[in-house]
């Protein structure tokens, strides 16, 4: 397979374009995305000018709105693919996504499909404060009814995004502001990449990292401080949150017999602790060591520089606790 | 019915609709009466669990609206959508089944009396969140456009949604797009229990809806022939391009919120004013009048309704109850609850 080298974002604007030219029923809606702007963070450049104004649909500031329309739209059979531009502004649309989308299918008792797909995202380490800068995955994990992708690198998020289209469930596909700039390789051909199956990053004996999003890219750099030190470790990133590959990563700290769940989100309630749950249920008595998070503590991003790096995951703050753990230090 | 309540007003008898459409509407507002009639004592018997959220005083609203539709036409209901349901063409007897937790129902058990849906019918589903279906509305109206087609959504919702945010974006956006959604405000005077007049500063809601360039009209919602008629213009409009409109159709609701709300906030001689002028009773005096009914036909037609809304009370009973186990199905169409694939 021919290969090359492209960005998150071109990755994300390929799957999309591909999933337009093969379903027409496929549009985008969202604040920001025609061009000239072409996005917020230029995902979607060159898409309205490639398909018209009635495909690339850009609305005015009204999340409730847009996403309701989305809804609406996928509930008689249209494929919409809606943007809000920073996941912080989900909080507009909670009862669209939440109360509407989610339940529909359930409460008519299978009646409707709701084939939408909602890209949003999230993260820290721009400067971006309280209301720019959360990490709200595991709000929609925990709501019944709906799918959650959390991709780290291009290939996923090409592979993830495509599936997420071409599903008849609504999706909450959540990127992440810091990672449009990364390369990575990805296949000129068409592939698609199936939700629930976690991807093992990096294979490893002495302890299992449990990592989303961007802190995938953070352990995976740590993984090789820690290599130099001696201490193996597996990276596994589940790649979608819901549907969760429990099978992959219980295997691993079977075979690791440790485990470290890392995310960006607050840590109280965050998407590792039904990690941490599954596998005290299912891998009991092959952990060797406390089960420990590496995560934000539990206040609101802040703004300055000093006060978020003090705050936010990082590479250092991951090799820190695999290494304490693994000497038994914890 | 005791007819010396009525309220008629004689006139001659309409040129835009005929015997079997009026006398169609007639029945489908005493079916819808006697479902909630029914649903309410079986509900108070004990029988159906939940809650329930009636309509009875609001029967021309719906009808007068549906009856202006076509099975392809779509809408979206409330909490209070019984009557929206079975006027564009719900059976009662899956209703009941639906109250009385079956797998018969509509939704199988899952969804109860404030969640109807047959999308067969272009019953898109009713939500008990005030305002909620506003939004969804305006897309199914762009998906429509989007494909081409003629068909209409009559998005129904009361008074209560006009004061919140979706109200507001929805009419924003349906007007942008020029979308072929009917906008219905069943205005019942009440959203919960706080009254109509305390809900904003000068009411006026064709004037507020008119600023978003939406062309509204107020109509008597106790009028069905005057609520079709507001349809009919609404639907046409819509239907050939011509964007969304708005209808506030002035109603009452005889009960109060749900079914064992004593309803304190509603004056008596409010209530009494208003059950003097039942639409059923109007319309029942202007088909006598008219010569389109006859006391013996309204007689025989009541037991009908009588008789179809028993069968479906007995229907429901009869039904196999949802088995437990199938609270864990129909989440996702490609995955089982637990997220694994089907």
């Amino acid at each position: 397979m021919a290969v090359r080298e492209i960005t998150y974002r071109e990755a994300l604007k390929e799957a999309m374009r591909e999933e337009m030219l093969r379903d027409e029923t496929v549009f985008l809606i969202g604040e920001d995305i025609a061009d000239p702007h072409g996005g917020s963070y230029k995902v979607t450049a060159g898409l309205s000018t490639e398909f018209g104004l009635d495909r690339v649909i850009q609305t005015p500031i009204s999340e409730q709105g847009f996403i309701g329309t989305a809804v609406g739209a996928a509930l008689i059979g249209r494929r919409p693919i809606a943007e809000i531009l920073y996941i912080d502004f989900c909080t507009m649309a909670m009862d669209q996504i939440v109360n509407q989308a989610a339940k529909i299918r359930y409460m008519s008792g299978g009646q409707a499909k709701v084939p939408l797909v909602i890209r949003t995202q999230g993260g820290m380490g721009r400067s971006s404060a309280a209301q720019h800068a959360q990490s709200l995955e595991a709000w929609f994990v925990h709501t019944p009814g709906l799918l959650v992708a959390m991709p780290s690198t291009p290939y996923d998020a090409k592979g993830l995004l495509k599936t997420a289209i071409r599903l008849d469930d609504p999706v909450i596909f959540i990127e992440h502001k810091l990672l449009y700039n990364t390369k990575g390789p990805v296949p000129e051909e068409e592939y698609t990449i199936p939700f629930g199956v976690a991807d093992v990053k990096r294979e490893g004996r002495d302890c299992t990292v449990v990592a989303t999003s961007r802190t995938v890219l953070m352990t995976l750099a740590a993984a090789e401080t820690l290599e130099r030190e001696g201490i193996s470790v597996e990276v596994v990133d589940p790649r979608t949150l819901f549907p969760l590959d429990v099978d992959t990563i219980v295997a691993s700290v079977k075979k690791t017999s440790r485990l470290v769940v890392v995310h960006e989100a607050v840590e109280r309630c965050g998407f590792g602790a039904e990690v941490v749950a599954q596998v005290a249920e299912k891998a009991y008595g092959y952990v060797d060591a406390p089960i420990v998070r590496v995560c934000a503590p539990s206040v609101p991003a802040p703004f300055a520089r000093q006060l978020e790096d003090y705050v936010m995951v990082d590479e250092k703050k991951i090799a820190d606790k695999v290494r304490r753990l693994v000497r038994g230090e914890i | 019915m005791n007819a010396k309540n009525a309220d008629t007003t004689v006139e001659t008898p309409p040129e835009d609709l005929t015997r079997e459409q009026l006398l169609g509407m007639y029945r489908r507002m005493r079916l819808i009466r006697g479902f909630e009639d029914t649903a309410k004592e079986r509900f108070e018997a004990g029988e159906i669990a939940g809650f329930l959220h009636l309509s009875q005083g609001q029967e021309a609203v719906p009808v007068g609206v549906c009856s202006a539709l076509g099975p392809r036409d779509y809408i979206t209901s409330t909490h209070r959508g019984h009557g929206d349901v079975i006027a564009k063409g719900c059976e009662v007897k899956r209703m009941f089944a639906e109250l009385y937790g079956r797998a018969t129902g509509y939704c199988k058990g899952k969804g109860g009396s404030m969640h109807i849906a047959d999308f067969s019918q272009g019953i898109i589903g009713a939500t008990g969140i005030v305002s909620g279906s506003l939004p969804t509305s305006v897309g199914i109206g762009l998906g429509i456009k989007q494909r081409g087609g003629d068909e209409v959504v009559v998005c129904f919702f009361g008074d209560g949604a006009t004061a919140e945010g979706g109200f507001h974006e929805a009419l924003n956006l349906a007007s942008l797009w020029q979308v072929p959604v009917i906008f219905v405000c069943q205005n019942n005077l009440y959203g919960l229990s706080q009254p109509w007049e305390k809900t904003a500063y000068k009411c006026d809601l064709v004037a507020r809806v008119a600023t978003y360039h939406i062309p509204g009209e107020c109509v008597d919602g106790m009028d069905v022939i005057a609520v079709h008629r507001a349809a009919r213009r609404a639907v046409e409009r819509a239907r050939s391009g011509g964007g969304p409109g708005f209808i506030e159709a002035k109603t009452y609701r005889f009960l109060g919120h749900y079914v064992g709300d004593p309803a304190l906030y509603m004056p008596a001689e409010e209530r009494e004013a208003w059950r003097k002028r039942d639409a059923i009773v109007k319309l029942r005096g202007q088909l006598l009048a008219w010569g389109y009914l006859t006391e013996a036909e309204d007689e025989a037609m009541g037991a009908e309704v009588a008789a179809e809304l028993q069968a479906g009370v007995e229907y429901a009973k009869a039904s196999p109850l949802a088995a437990p186990e199938t609270a864990l199905e129909e989440l996702y169409v490609h995955f089982d609850y637990l997220g694994n694939p089907r």
